[in-house]
C-alpha cells in the first residue's frame, strides 16, 4: 500500500515507522512543510504506560528515546512560600527536537521517504496527493490542511480553552514536575515546569486572560514578556534564564472531529494526533495521545490488511475515540481548574495541593495514597487536626464537623440514620399547600412535631444528628407520589391550588400557580418561621431551607420562573429578596447555637437561567445573612434543562461556591464511594457529602444460599 | 440478565408470515423479550402493528418497542397504540420511547423536529397523567434525555455500543434517577445487532446496517463493524453487558430470516 503522511511530527513519523516495518511493508512518504531541524516547543512528557506501548511497538526507537530521557517521580507544588512534594507519579520527558531526530533517523533506516520544506497549501494540493496514493494521513497538527479537504465529513470544531499561556524553556533543571504559583499585583500566575534533559526544563507560564491584559502582556515584545516573567519568578529561577523559541502567548485550541476518517477523490484519508484531537496542555498528554494514535492505526492495518483500508480506519477510530474523549474530559476539567485557581488562594497548602492533584477527576484520595502514602497521611492529619503534630488521622469522611453548636460525628449525609453523621429529611412542607405530594411530610401541626421528635430520637440512637429540610413546593406541588414519575399532576379533584412568584406552570399538564400577593408572601414567611420553631422544639440539630430544584423559594431566584415587576422580581437583588427575608426571619427565630442551612440551586442548566456566577453571588448573600451551610444543587428550575450527569457531577460547582463565597458546603451529585467522598472533602470542594452508598447495607455475599 | 431478541420489522422484505414465525420461535426459545425498532422513512413494518401481530402468536414473552420514536405520533394516538398492544398482550408490553435520530422521519410525519424533546416530555406526561398501566423506558444519551427518563419512565433503554459505553450511560441513568428523587433504581435495557451464518448472511447483515444507518455518514461503517457475527462475539458481548448491570439485553437480527432466532437461541442456550 502506498501511504502519504502529511506532517513529520511525532505521530506522523511514528506511524511511518510502524507501517514501513510491518510484515508486509508499506511504501511510506512523509511530507513536512518545515525544515528537518526546525524545533517548536521544548520537552514532551510520557507516562510509564505510554513507554510500555512504545517498547512493544518499536524496540529500537524505544531504546534511543529512553537513553536520553529525563525521569522523575515527584510533583512539587510551590505555593505561598512552601513547596509540597507528592511522590509516586512516574513520568519521563524528552526534548521534542531530540525525539524528532530519533524518529527521523529510524524512519530513514526503514526506507521511509521524508521530504522537508514541502508546503501543502490547501484542499487542491490534498486532492492532487490523494490521486496518487492509497492512503493519506493527516498528521499535520492543530491547523491541519488535510482536515480542511473534507470538513463536511470530519466536522471539526476548534474551541479556545483555559487561560493564556506561553511555552518557554529554561536552563534551570528541575528535579520534579514543578507547579509554581506566584501572586502579582495584576493577579495570580502559574508555571508548569518539568525537566526534559540534563540541561534544560520546559517552563510554561499561564494566567487568566484578564490578568494577562492587566499586566500589559498583550502589548509587550517577546523580550519584554521574558523580562516580565523572569522578574515574576526570580526567586524560583535563582538567576537562571528563560528562553524563547518563537514563543507567543496563546489560548489553547481544543480540537475535536465528528469523524476521524473520510474519503477524498475516493482515497481514504485519516487524521492522527493534534489534527484529530487535542487535550489541554495542563494534563501533558498531547504527544502521548498522538503516538498512541499511530500505534493503534498501525495495528489496525496489521489486523485488517491493506485490502480493506476502510475497515482498518473504522477499527482505529472505534478504538481510540472513547479513550481520547476521556482524556479530553479530564483535560477540560484541568483547564477549568487552572482558569479559576486564583479562587483557591485562601486554601492552606495541603488542601491547595490536594485539590490541584485531583483536579482532572482521574486521581482520587485512594490513588494518591497508593502513589505516596505519606503525602496523603499528611493531608489527612492536616484535615482532621488543622496541624501536623499527629502521626495519623482518620480519612476525611470520618472526621467530625462543627457548625455552631452542632457536632457531627462524620462528614457523610444520608437519608436514613445509620452510619451518617447527619440525616437530612426530604422536603418537609411548612404548610399543607406546600407539599409536593399528598404523602409529603409536613411540619405545621403538633402531630408533625411528635413524628419529627421520633425521627430525632432514632437518629440520636444511631449517633447521627437530624436536620430538617423545610420547604414549600411552589409550582412543583400537588403531584403524584414519585413511584412512577415526578411532576405528574394529581387529578384535579385531589389537587390543591399552587403558589409561585409568577403564574407559570412547571411542565406539561401542570397546574398554573397563582402569583403570590403580599399577603401570601407574609403567610409563607410566617409558616417557615413557625416550622423552624417546631423543628427546634422537636430537637433537630440543623434547620435547612429549600431554595433549590425549582420549588417555591428557588423559583424566586431564577429569571426563568420569576417575572414579577414588584420589589421581588427583576434584578438579581430583587429576586433574592424573598428567599433572604425568609432566611433572615428563620435565623432570628433559631437559637444561636442552631445552624441554618440552605439547599440552593446554583445554576439552572438552562438558557437564560441562573449561571454558576449567579449561584456564588446568592450563596455569598445567604452566608452574609448568617447561613452556615449551603447544600449545592443545580437544575430542575424548569422541566426542560440540560444537566450533565456523571459521578460527582456537582463537585466542581460546590468547589466554586465554597471557595468563591467562602461558605461551608454540602454536596451530593452521585458520590458512590467513600473514596469519592474523601477526595471531595480533602480537596476542599465541600465540607459535607451526600453519600449514595449509605442507602444500601454492605453485603459480602454474592447471593442467597439455597 | 435476560436476553431478548429482535422481531425483524425493519429489515427489508419482512412479511407477516416471517414476523409471526419469528415471534412464535422467540416465544418458545430462551428469550425474555421480543422487541421492534421504529423508522418511518424506511422499508419496515410499523412497530405497534408488528407487535400486535406478535401478541396473537405468543403467550409468555415480554413484547417491547426498543425504541419507538414517540414524537412521530400525536401524544393521544401514541398512548392509544401503546394501550392497544398492552391490552392485546395481556400486559406483556414494555413501551420504549425516544426522539430517534432522523430528521426525515419528522418531516414525513409532519412533526416539529426542533421541539422533539419537549414533545416527548409531553407524551410521557400524558401517558403518566392518564394512568397508562405498562412499563415505560426512555432512550437517548443527552443530559435532557436522562432527566426525562428519570422524571417519567420506569427505566432506561440504551441505544447500543460496547459494554463500556453502556456502563457510562447506566451511571448517568442512576445519577439522574437520584437527582430527580425517584425511589429505587431505574430498569436498564440495552441492545445490539447480530447476524449469524455463512459469509453471505454476515455480509447481508452488515450491508443492511450500512444502509439503515447511511444517514449518519461514516458512522454507519462503525455500526456495521460492531455487528456481532460469531457465537463468541455474542457471548463476549453478553458477558460484558451482564457485568455492567444490564437487566435485559435485546439482540436484533440484521437479516430477514427466521433462522436467525434459532441460531441465536443455540448460542445463548
Amino acid at each position: 500500500m502506498k501511504v502519504t503522511i502529511i506532517g513529520a511530527g511525532p505521530s506522523g513519523l511514528y506511524l511511518g515507522i510502524l507501517l514501513a516495518k510491518a510484515e508486509q511493508p508499506h511504501e511510506v512518504t512523509v511530507l513536512e512543510r518545515n525544515p528537518a531541524d526546525a524545533t517548536f516547543g521544548w520537552g514532551v512528557v510520557f507516562s510509564d504506560e505510554t513507554l510500555g506501548a512504545l517498547r512493544d511497538a518499536d524496540y529500537p526507537s524505544y531504546l534511543d528515546i529512553t537513553d536520553t530521557f529525563a525521569r522523575w517521580d515527584a510533583i512539587d507544588i510551590s505555593y505561598r512560600d512552601t513547596v509540597l512534594r507528592s511522590r509516586g507519579h512516574a513520568f519521563s520527558a524528552i526534548a521534542r527536537k531530540q525525539l524528532l531526530a530519533i524518529l527521523q533517523r529510524r524512519a530513514a533506516e526503514l526506507g521511509v521517504v521524508q521530504r522537508f520544506g514541502q508546503e501543502i497549501a490547501g484542499p487542491e494540493d490534498i486532492a492532487a496527493l490523494c490521486a496518487d496514493t492509497d492512503l493519506l494521513v493527516g498528521a499535520d497538527g492543530v491547523r491541519s490542511v488535510v482536515r480542511e479537504a473534507a470538513t463536511e465529513t470530519f466536522r471539526p470544531t476548534i474551541t479556545p480553552q483555559g487561560g493564556t499561556y506561553i511555552w518557554y524553556g529554561t536552563d534551570l533543571v528541575f528535579d520534579a514536575f514543578r507547579f509554581i504559583f506566584a501572586e502579582s499585583e495584576h493577579g495570580l500566575f502559574q508555571v508548569h515546569g518539568y525537566p526534559f534533559d540534563e540541561h534544560a526544563s520546559t517552563f510554561i507560564v499561564e494566567c487568566p486572560e484578564t490578568t494577562w491584559r492587566k499586566a500589559g502582556l498583550d502589548e509587550m515584545s517577546e523580550a519584554d514578556s521574558i523580562a516580565f516573567c523572569e522578574e515574576l519568578f526570580a526567586d524560583e529561577l535563582g538567576g537562571h534564564r528563560l528562553m524563547s523559541n518563537k514563543s507567543t502567548w496563546l489560548r489553547f485550541p481544543l480540537v475535536r472531529n465528528g469523524s476521524w476518517h473520510a474519503r477524498v477523490a475516493d482515497t481514504p484519508v485519516v487524521l492522527v494526533g493534534d489534527a484529530a484531537h487535542t487535550a489541554h496542555f495542563t494534563i501533558g498528554s498531547g504527544t502521548k495521545l498522538a503516538m498512541e494514535d499511530a500505534i493503534a492505526l498501525g495495528a489496525a492495518f496489521v489486523r485488517h490488511g491493506s485490502d480493506n483500508p476502510a475497515a482498518a480506519l473504522v477499527h482505529y477510530e472505534r478504538e481510540r475515540k472513547p479513550i481520547v474523549e476521556r482524556f479530553q474530559q479530564a483535560a477540560t476539567d484541568s483547564a477549568e481548574y487552572f482558569s479559576r485557581v486564583h479562587e483557591h488562594t485562601h486554601l492552606a497548602p495541603p488542601q491547595f495541593a490536594f485539590n490541584l492533584l485531583t483536579r482532572s477527576g482521574r486521581i482520587s484520595h485512594a490513588n494518591l495514597a497508593q502513589r505516596d502514602a505519606d503525602f496523603v497521611r499528611g493531608v489527612d492529619v492536616w484535615f482532621a487536626t488543622d496541624q501536623a503534630e499527629h502521626a495519623i488521622a482518620p480519612p476525611p469522611a470520618f472526621t467530625p464537623l462543627a457548625l455552631r453548636g452542632l457536632r457531627l460525628a462524620n462528614r457523610m449525609v444520608g437519608g436514613v440514620p445509620r452510619d451518617a453523621g447527619l440525616v437530612l429529611t426530604p422536603l418537609t412542607a411548612v404548610s399543607p399547600g406546600g407539599r409536593v405530594s399528598p404523602d409529603s411530610p409536613t411540619l405545621c401541626a403538633d402531630t408533625d412535631v411528635a413524628r419529627l421528635r421520633a425521627a430525632v430520637a432514632d437518629a440520636h440512637a444511631h449517633g447521627s444528628a437530624l436536620g430538617v429540610l423545610l420547604g414549600h413546593a411552589g409550582r412543583r406541588g400537588a403531584t403524584r407520589p414519585p413511584e412512577r414519575g415526578v411532576d405528574i399532576p394529581l387529578p384535579d379533584d385531589e389537587a390543591w391550588p399552587l403558589l409561585a412568584p409568577s403564574p407559570l406552570s412547571f411542565g406539561p399538564g401542570s397546574q398554573t400557580p397563582r402569583a403570590m400577593t403580599d399577603d401570601d408572601l407574609a403567610e409563607v414567611r410566617d409558616a417557615f418561621v413557625a416550622a423552624a420553631k417546631w423543628a427546634v422544639e422537636a430537637g433537630c440539630g440543623l434547620v435547612a431551607l429549600d431554595c433549590g430544584y425549582g420549588y417555591l423559594l428557588a423559583s424566586f431566584l431564577s429569571p426563568l420562573t420569576n417575572h414579577r415587576t414588584d420589589d421581588y422580581g427583576g434584578t438579581a437583588e430583587n429576586r433574592l429578596r424573598f428567599p433572604l427575608e425568609v432566611a433572615e426571619a428563620v435565623r432570628a427565630a433559631l437559637p444561636d447555637d442552631c445552624p441554618l442551612g440552605v439547599r440552593l440551586t446554583v445554576t439552572d442548566w438552562a438558557r437564560g437561567g441562573l449561571t454558576p456566577e449567579d449561584g456564588v453571588t446568592a450563596a455569598r448573600a445567604f452566608a452574609e445573612m448568617g447561613v452556615d451551610l449551603v447544600h449545592v444543587v443545580a437544575g430542575q428550575t424548569v422541566a426542560e434543562s440540560t444537566p450533565e450527569y456523571r459521578r460527582g457531577f456537582l463537585s466542581t460547582l460546590s468547589d466554586r461556591v465554597r471557595n468563591g463565597a467562602r461558605v461551608p458546603t454540602l454536596v451530593g451529585g452521585h458520590l458512590t464511594t467513600v473514596d469519592a467522598v474523601n477526595t471531595v472533602l480533602a480537596a476542599g470542594r465541600a465540607d459535607l457529602c451526600v453519600a449514595e452508598f449509605l442507602r444500601t447495607p454492605a453485603a459480602l455475599t454474592a447471593g442467597r444460599a439455597a | 440478565m435476560e436476553i431478548g431478541v429482535g422481531l425483524p420489522n425493519t429489515t427489508p422484505g419482512a412479511t407477516g408470515a416471517l414476523l409471526t414465525d419469528c415471534a412464535r420461535r422467540a416465544d418458545a426459545g430462551p428469550f425474555g423479550s421480543l422487541a421492534v425498532l421504529d423508522r418511518l422513512v424506511y422499508d419496515s413494518v410499523e412497530p405497534f402493528a408488528a407487535l400486535s401481530a406478535a401478541t396473537s402468536v405468543t403467550n409468555r414473552i415480554q413484547l417491547a418497542t426498543m425504541i419507538a420514536i414517540g414524537p412521530l405520533r400525536p401524544g393521544a394516538l401514541l398512548a392509544k397504540q401503546a394501550e392497544a398492544v398492552h391490552r392485546l398482550a395481556d400486559g406483556r408490553f414494555t413501551l420504549g420511547i425516544g426522539i430517534g435520530a432522523r430528521r426525515d422521519d419528522y418531516t414525513a410525519a409532519g412533526a416539529d423536529h426542533r421541539r422533539r424533546g419537549a414533545l416527548l416530555s409531553e407524551q410521557l406526561a400524558h401517558l403518566r397523567g392518564t394512568d397508562y398501566p405498562g412499563e415505560i423506558l426512555v432512550g437517548g444519551n443527552s443530559g435532557p434525555a436522562f432527566a426525562r427518563m428519570a422524571r417519567y419512565a420506569d427505566g432506561y433503554a440504551h441505544g447500543g455500543g460496547p459494554p463500556r459505553a453502556f456502563a457510562s450511560a447506566a451511571t448517568k441513568a442512576h445519577a439522574a434517577w437520584r437527582d430527580l428523587g425517584r425511589p429505587g433504581a431505574p430498569r436498564l435495557w440495552a441492545q445490539g445487532y447480530f447476524a449469524l451464518g455463512d459469509d453471505d448472511v454476515v455480509q447481508a447483515g452488515c450491508d443492511y446496517l450500512r444502509d439503515y444507518y447511511a444517514f449518519t455518514g461514516p458512522f454507519a461503517e462503525t455500526i456495521a463493524s460492531a455487528n456481532l457475527t460469531t457465537g463468541r462475539a455474542i457471548k463476549d458481548f453478553v458477558r460484558g453487558y451482564a457485568a455492567e448491570g444490564c437487566e435485559m439485553l435485546v439482540l436484533l437480527p440484521t437479516v430477514s430470516d427466521v433462522d436467525q432466532i434459532d441460531r441465536l437461541a443455540e448460542v445463548i442456550g
